[in-house]
């Protein structure tokens, strides 16, 4: 008897731990699987169907991988690492907080309009803090206006964008581009001050907190200090004159030792400045100096010697020379891998100039060619809502005017981008409501529509 | 205690937080640690410039990240 039992109590033991199972959460969390396998399999996809025969393809492949390649001949040493110490320097010797008076609530108006209008140089290096200061400047400081111009000139003319488009895309563009933003994000501050005048609500009176005044160091100093990283960054940039004749030649022909005599300069301030040691500073010289004199035909090498000469300085001198580092490394880390994407996309999708991508330029010239008012509005629409990566502007843009693009519609695009994207646009919606953010969006679009149509006026493209 | 720490979602917002949160646990301050991520009621607190660091209703710091030892001295009165 007592065995039967035992028996029958097994029997439904086993029953029970059948069922339960079944009533268990299965293993497999399709939740956070999906997302993944959606990729290995799309990835699949891909490659099944990857047109290898295609010569477009294959030429598209090719030539995004030479555009890359000569990124990284032309433009890295010489151009954008200069640019991350200029811009490392930037964002943590000059102060913000002497910046950031004169857009207080007590401002004078005229000054306001005019500091917000270029102080995206120093404020707006990094993108995350733009929307935090434009908040500020409108509800605790100098109101709408100011703060639109802010929010509008903040990533047009950081240091790094400015230096690109003019190197890459030749410095009547960059040049345009700079003065455009500071212009328009004046005119589009007044407009909106005007358009919302009614609605400017008496400013609460509260604490205003101010960021810290990092170094104490006088402003002629920070003056000659970045003339020096500029004066340096132009000289070694200098482009070899179409004739060789004139002053432009002649800076040429001594380009290398301007650089140089730059390169001194700076290292004396660093010695100076900053309390990096004698010693260092001489042996980092010799070295640069003695690769510069055996190898005077590849000035890179002695370059390439300094900038690591520069790093290690700067990372063996306790206290601000540190800080510099780290901001300018930050900037390299954040704006590097974005770059080399948006060049690879580039040259897949429209080649280099002169050859083709995916996207045949007849695409391109049909659509944005020439100078025409059509031209002009489709690419500061697009440009007004497509996203850009900071920089990658400048290489699709590079892509496009190869194709075909007009100058004109390549500084609307310009002008309308980088401060505008759909993503941007729902942040900044949800800050100043619906109603501000459409007369923005409208007065970017239109304004830099005009822009390009008159600078596609005077500057047509070469035939 | 509350602390609150404004920040849009920059990496250095994250870090300010985590030097916060670090502080905290070591000087064993019962305190509360807000992330305030929204555009405008960081603009609400007057501070020009992120991340910052507000104690109390009172701001500590603007635009920079905070040492360990500076969140320290301000929970530990």
């Amino acid at each position: 008897m007592a065995n039967v039992q035992t028996v029958e109590k097994d029997l439904t033991r086993e029953d029970t731990a059948e069922s339960f199972e079944e009533m268990q959460p299965g293993l497999i969390e399709w939740k956070s699987i999906w997302m993944p396998m959606l990729f290995v399999v799309g990835m699949f996809l891909a490659a099944f169907y990857l047109p290898v025969e295609s010569k477009r393809f294959t030429n598209a492949v090719l030539e995004s991988l030479a555009l890359v390649k000569w990124y990284a001949r032309e433009h890295v040493l010489l151009c954008l690492v200069p640019a991350f110490f200029i811009a490392g320097a930037i964002s943590c010797f000059v102060s913000q907080a002497a910046v950031m008076r004169y857009l207080g609530p007590t401002a004078n108006k005229a000054v306001a309009y005019g500091v917000s209008s270029v102080s995206g140089t120093i404020l707006a290096v990094c993108s995350c803090t733009v929307l935090p200061i434009f908040a500020g400047i409108w509800k605790r400081g100098a109101g709408l206006g100011p703060a639109i111009a802010f929010l509008y000139s903040g990533p047009a003319v950081n240091i790094l964008a400015i230096v690109l488009t003019a190197r890459i895309l030749g410095l009547p563009l960059g040049i345009a581009r700079a003065v455009g933003a500071v212009l328009f994000s004046v005119l589009i501050g007044l407009l909106m001050h005007y358009f919302f005048r009614r609605e400017e609500e008496q400013k609460v009176q509260a604490a205003i907190h101010m960021p810290p005044v990092e170094v104490e160091r006088p402003l002629w100093q920070n003056v000659v200090y970045f003339g020096t990283m500029v004066g340096l960054l132009i000289c070694a940039t200098w482009g070899k004159p179409s004739e060789p004749v004139g002053f432009w030649n002649a800076v040429y022909e001594i380009k290398w030792w301007l650089t140089g005599a730059f390169a001194v300069a700076l290292g004396i301030e660093l010695h100076v400045w900053f309390r990096v040691k004698t010693a260092k500073v001489v042996a980092a010289a010799v070295v640069v100096a003695a690769l510069a004199f055996s190898f005077p035909q590849e000035p890179l090498i002695a370059f390439a010697a300094g900038i690591v000469a520069l790093t290690v300085l700067i990372t063996t001198t306790r206290g601000e020379a540190q800080e510099w580092f780290l901001s300018t490394w930050g900037f390299t880390r954040q704006i590097t891998p974005l770059l080399i994407g948006g060049i690879l996309a580039a040259g897949l999708l429209l080649g280099q100039p002169g050859t083709e991508g995916i996207i045949p330029s007849q695409w391109v010239s049909n659509l944005v060619g020439g100078n025409s008012l059509g031209a002009n509005f489709f690419s500061a629409v697009v440009g007004a809502f497509m996203y850009f990566a900071t920089l990658t502007e400048v290489p699709i843009l590079q892509g496009l005017l190869g194709s075909g693009m007009g100058n004109g519609p390549a500084l609307a695009l310009l002008l309308a981008g980088p401060a505008l994207s759909l993503p941007n646009m729902l942040v900044i919606r949800s800050v100043m409501g619906t109603k501000k953010t459409v007369v923005y969006v409208s007065l970017v679009v239109v304004m830099s529509t005009l822009c390009g149509l008159i600078f596609g006026h005077f500057f047509p493209n070469e035939p | 205690m509350e602390i609150k720490v404004l920040g849009p979602g920059c990496p250095k917002c994250h870090q300010t937080e985590k030097v916060v949160k670090e502080a905290v646990a070591e000087s064993g301050v019962d305190a509360k640690i807000d992330k305030v991520t929204n555009i405008l009621e960081i603009g609400e607190y007057g501070v020009f410039g992120t991340p910052a660091v507000v104690v109390d209703g009172e701001v500590k710091s603007v635009g920079k990240i905070p040492t360990k030892a500076e969140v320290l001295k301000w929970i530990q009165k």
